[in-house]
Formats: structure tokens, C-alpha cells, sequence
């Protein structure tokens, strides 16, 4: 049910971002998703990729700073309020949102959130009840 | 275990009085013996007979590395060449390396100090010491070895590396002492951890030096290893490890101040401090002939404090050892180690002390900048995370220095990292 996601520290330094994304292209690497968080001073680039860990190769010869770690991945209908719906599902069980970022598919008429919640197991256990689909590692890797 | 209980134990009065006619007869020794005192002496107008109490030691000028690079190779010694049996050299990350060499009596001495240090450690002949210490130039390995045997000790020359081999070793002799450098022994006892070995380990002490090390490195070391982790200290250019060393009491390094005469000078204005007091660490060898020092300014800053030990030593004790007086920068008045910074950052989990430190003065006012790569175990996907290791950071340097400094995550490798040495300062300053 959970989706593996690779995070790299990036100082905030001109061409950064550059030498990642490079790295992983010269490696072979897809990626399916991605999303930045950014400060003042440094950046975490975040990516789904179909093979985390020939990603995670790539990376570590390049000496870059990552982890990997777990996300969800929750199909919500195109159009408005789609979101809203997930949300107010985990808001109504207390469970914090840490981070998301969304992408809308080619094929299908709707868009995948990747979610990072302080709860992932309660996350997954609440939005399935309400009926909300959880997309499985393969599908998000095939996207 | 007390290996030199009339020495070790001696009432100070009588110490001094042994202390007094050593330091007469090594200083008209060097004197008469190595022509860069003689010039030296001259220069300042001293004569050894100028001599007559401990206190008149402040008269004779300080000796420091560079002197010794410059009488590269065997310029400072004292005897022949052919009297000198051994010779070790210091890394010479800077320059040309530091020589110095030991006749038969100065191994003798070695291993004597060496046995006492060992000894604190609570080794005897029944022990096996498993030396991870570098043998060769260096001087710990051998260090290590001539006082293990002196004492009957079964002395494992391991050197470092091979951990696998270290482990097998150790878990299959049976090793009660392990010496290596401190982190070098937190790597082992990982190591252990990891294959499941930790139990048939058997180890009692270890003795710990070669490198800067902090109270929260013993605890772990004690916890992971179930050991007394102990601090020596040495220096090349007195003698090798062997100078101080902890005892079971943990309270601080006696120095073998019978052979070493210590004093702590201000970096600033090398005039003596008061005992407890920290400051520069000044050594001068009462007993050495090879190589006799005078007034070796080490650039260690530590702290004295005198009295009767727990353990019964009368030996005068350092503290660890907080910083090279060479490292000292003045920030806004207020004098700031490198290593207090660093002891700083590895009070911060996860994090490496792989840092530098950069200070400018954009508006009259000193600021200083601290950049921290960030390792792996401290990342996290979570901005709020970073930032609050970041913080942390932050308020554990100020309550290390006193100054609040601005910290700044960056990316490993992208503090330059020089052969050896990192630097760790830059200096931005417009004085």
C-alpha cells in the first residue's frame, strides 16, 4: 500500500538540482513524480521512481545527501473538490497532513496525491473505509 | 594497580625537590649539548645557573614545532647519531615532518611511563592488549608495546584496519585492554554490535587518545563496549603516548610530572596561570637524552589540578584536552574554539563534525557563520525536521560559546577537506 520515495538534501546553490536530476537521467532513471520543499537556505527535492534502488545507486556514487521513506499514493477524482474529500477524511481522524504533492495521470480522469501524513497506517485505514482509493506501489510506479 | 608506587605516590614536597634537580641538570645539559639552546639561552642572557628554583623556569625561553622543523633532521639532539636506537616521526601535515630520537634510556623511560599509564588502565601481566595503535614512524604502536611488555602484559600488534580480523581477535584471545583511537574503537564496537558478538566480548579498559574526544564519546564507548574507557595523552616531540594518562577515578590525566614538567601559560601573553586555570600546555622532559625539550610550548589547552587522587597518585592531573591554542579565534572579545563547536555539534544526534566555521564583520559587529554538512543519518524528507536540527544546533553552540551563530545546512563534501587537517576556519574580517 505504500509508496517508497526517495528525498535528497539541496543546498541552495546554483545548478544543485541540475547534478541530481542528471545523475539519475544518466542512471536510467525515470521519474514518475516529483515535488520540492524549499527555505531560505536549502531545499529537499522529493521523487517516485519506477526503481528506487538503482536510484538510490545513482545517488550514492553521486554523494549526494537521501533517505527513502514511505509515502501514500490516493486517487481523487479531476475535478473540484476532489481533494477536499481526502483531506477532510484524515482531518476528521486526527491525522496530520506533513506534506503533499499531486499529478494528474495521462490515461485516467484522475489525479494521484502523494500524501505524507504523522500517521501513515491510520491514514491508509481511514480513507480506505470512506471509500477512497489507494493506489498500489505498482500502479504509481507504471503511471 | 600502582605500577611505580614510590614515584607515582610521592608527597609533592619531595617530588619538587626531584623535580628541581632534574630541571638543573637537563637544562646545563641541553645547554652544553644541543647549540640551538646554547644560542637560545644566550640570546636571553640565561645561564643554566640561573637556575635555582622551580619558579625560574619562566626564565628559560619556550621551544615550539617550528624550531624543530628547522633543525630538521637530527639538529636538536643531544648525543651522536650512533647513541640514538630509534627514531619516530609526527605526521608533518604542515611542512616537514617533526623528528626525534631516543637513545637506550630514553625507551627505557618510554616504557616506563607506559607501564604506569597501562597500568591505570588496570593492566597487569595477566592481561592481553589488543594495540590497534598505527605501528611504525608513528608512535603510538610502539608506545603501547614497550609498556605492555614491560609490565608482562600479552601485547597483541594489531595495528588499525582489519576489522574483521580485530573482531575475531578479540573475541577468540579473549582481549581485556583495547588502545586505538577513540573513534576507531566506537567503529569496532559497532562492528561487534552488528554480528552479535558483543557478548563474547571481554574487554576491561580502553585507553583512548591520539585524537580530540568528548565525555558523551566515553559514555557510549562505556556502554557499547562495557569497559572503563580511559584518556591518554602524548606528544611526539616529548616522548610518544605515555605523557598522562586517566585513572579508574576518571577525574582527569596524571602526568608523569617526575619526567615532564608541566605548566600552563596564557596563549596570549605566554605568562604562567594560576593552578585551574586553562591555558596552554608547556612541557619540558627533565629526564630525556636523546632529545631533551625545554619549555615546549604543546599548543594543547588543558587545566592543572594538583592534590592527592582518589587512587592514591600524587601526580599532578590535566583535564582533557579542550583545544589548540593555534585554533584560537577572538570573537567579539570573546576567545572561541573550533572544538568547542565541534563538541557542540556531536552533542547533536546524527550529526558528523564535518563543519566549518566562517566569520565576517558586515556592520562592526563579528558574526559567525556555521556550516554543517549534512550526513545522512540526520536528513529527513521533513523540512520541519532539518530545521529542527538546525536550531539545535544553534542553541548548542551558543551554550557552548556563549555566542549565538547563524547555522547553515549544506551538502556533505562541500566543506573542502585538505589532505589530513580540514580547515575549519575562515576568516572574512576586514581588521
Amino acid at each position: 500500500m505504500k509508496v517508497k520515495q526517495i528525498s535528497i538534501f539541496l543546498e541552495n546553490k546554483k545548478g544543485h538540482l541540475l547534478e541530481v536530476v542528471d545523475a539519475l537521467g544518466k542512471a536510467g532513471v525515470n521519474i514518475r513524480a516529483l515535488s520540492i520543499a524549499d527555505t531560505s537556505e536549502f531545499g529537499i527535492l522529493r521523487i517516485i521512481v519506477p526503481d528506487p534502488d538503482s536510484a538510490k545507486k545513482a545517488l550514492k556514487k553521486g554523494g549526494f545527501t537521501f533517505n527513502e521513506n514511505d509515502v501514500i499514493a490516493v486517487g481523487v477524482s479531476d475535478r473540484p473538490g476532489g481533494l477536499a474529500a481526502a483531506l477532510k477524511i484524515l482531518s476528521e481522524n486526527d491525522i496530520n497532513v506533513e506534506y503533499l504533492y499531486a499529478f494528474v495521470t495521462k490515461s485516467e480522469e484522475r489525479a494521484v496525491v502523494v500524501l505524507k501524513t504523522d500517521d501513515l497506517d491510520k491514514s491508509i485505514k481511514a480513507l480506505k473505509k470512506s471509500g477512497i482509493s489507494i493506489l498500489q506501489p505498482k500502479e504509481v510506479y507504471s503511471l | 594497580m600502582i605500577w611505580d608506587r614510590e614515584a607515582e605516590c610521592m608527597p609533592e614536597k619531595q617530588r619538587q625537590q626531584l623535580q628541581l634537580d632534574r630541571l638543573k641538570a637537563i637544562v646545563s645539559y641541553a645547554y652544553e649539548n644541543v647549540p640551538f639552546y646554547r644560542k637560545r639561552f644566550k640570546d636571553k642572557k640565561i645561564k643554566p645557573e640561573d637556575i635555582n628554583s622551580l619558579s625560574d623556569i619562566t626564565k628559560l625561553p619556550f621551544t615550539e614545532k617550528a624550531d624543530l622543523r628547522e633543525g630538521y633532521p637530527f639538529g636538536m639532539f643531544a648525543v651522536p647519531r650512533k647513541e640514538i636506537i630509534e627514531i619516530h616521526t609526527s605526521s608533518g601535515t604542515t611542512g616537514k615532518p617533526v623528528v626525534t630520537g631516543y637513545t637506550r634510556r630514553d625507551i627505557e623511560l618510554w616504557s616506563q611511563v607506559m607501564a604506569r599509564a597501562l597500568s591505570m588502565a588496570g593492566a597487569t601481566s595477566d592481561d592481553i592488549i589488543q594495540n590497534c595503535y598505527g605501528y611504525g614512524l608513528f608512535t603510538g604502536g610502539l608506545g603501547v608495546h614497550y609498556g605492555g611488555q614491560k609490565i608482562g602484559a600479552t601485547v597483541v600488534p594489531i595495528s588499525a584496519g582489519q576489522t574483521k580480523r580485530q573482531i575475531q581477535i578479540m573475541t577468540d584471545f579473549g582481549t581485556t585492554i583495547l588502545t586505538s583511537t577513540p573513534s576507531y574503537a566506537l567503529y569496532l564496537a559497532e562492528a561487534v554490535n552488528e554480528e552479535g558478538l558483543s557478548r563474547k566480548v571481554k574487554l576491561k579498559a580502553g585507553v583512548f587518545g591520539a585524537e580530540m574526544w568528548t565525555e558523551r564519546m566515553r559514555d557510549e564507548l562505556e556502554k557499547r563496549f562495557n569497559l572503563h574507557a580511559l584518556n591518554i595523552y602524548g606528544l611526539t616531540e616529548i616522548i610518544g603516548p605515555g605523557v598522562a594518562q586517566e585513572c579508574l577515578e576518571k577525574t582527569g590525566l596524571h602526568i608523569a610530572e617526575d619526567y615532564f614538567y608541566p605548566e600552563i601559560i596564557s596563549p596570549e601573553t605566554l605568562e604562567p596561570l594560576p593552578e585551574g586555570q586553562s591555558g596552554e600546555l608547556v612541557l619540558t622532559t627533565l629526564t630525556r637524552e636523546g632529545m631533551p625539550m625545554i619549555r615546549f610550548r604543546t599548543k594543547d589547552i588543558t587545566s592543572l589540578t594538583r592534590g592527592v587522587c582518589k587512587c592514591g597518585r600524587t601526580l599532578v592531573k590535566m583535564s582533557r584536552i579542550t583545544g589548540r591554542s593555534d585554533d584560537m579565534i577572538k570573537i567579539r572579545g570573546v576567545i572561541v574554539f573550533p572544538s568547542q563547536i565541534e563538541r557542540a555539534l556531536l552533542e547533536v544526534k546524527g550529526v558528523e563534525p564535518h563543519y566549518q566555521i566562517i566569520i565576517t564583520r558586515p556592520h562592526h559587529l563579528d558574526e559567525i557563520e556555521v556550516q554543517v554538512e549534512v550526513s545522512q543519518k540526520m536528513f529527513s524528507d521533513e523540512v520541519k525536521r532539518l530545521e529542527e536540527i538546525r536550531k539545535k544546533i544553534e542553541d548548542k553552540v551558543e551554550s557552548a560559546i556563549g555566542l549565538r551563530v547563524k547555522v547553515t545546512l549544506v551538502e556533505p563534501k562541500s566543506i573542502p577537506r585538505s589532505e589530513g587537517k580540514a580547515k575549519r576556519v575562515i576568516d572574512n574580517r576586514k581588521l
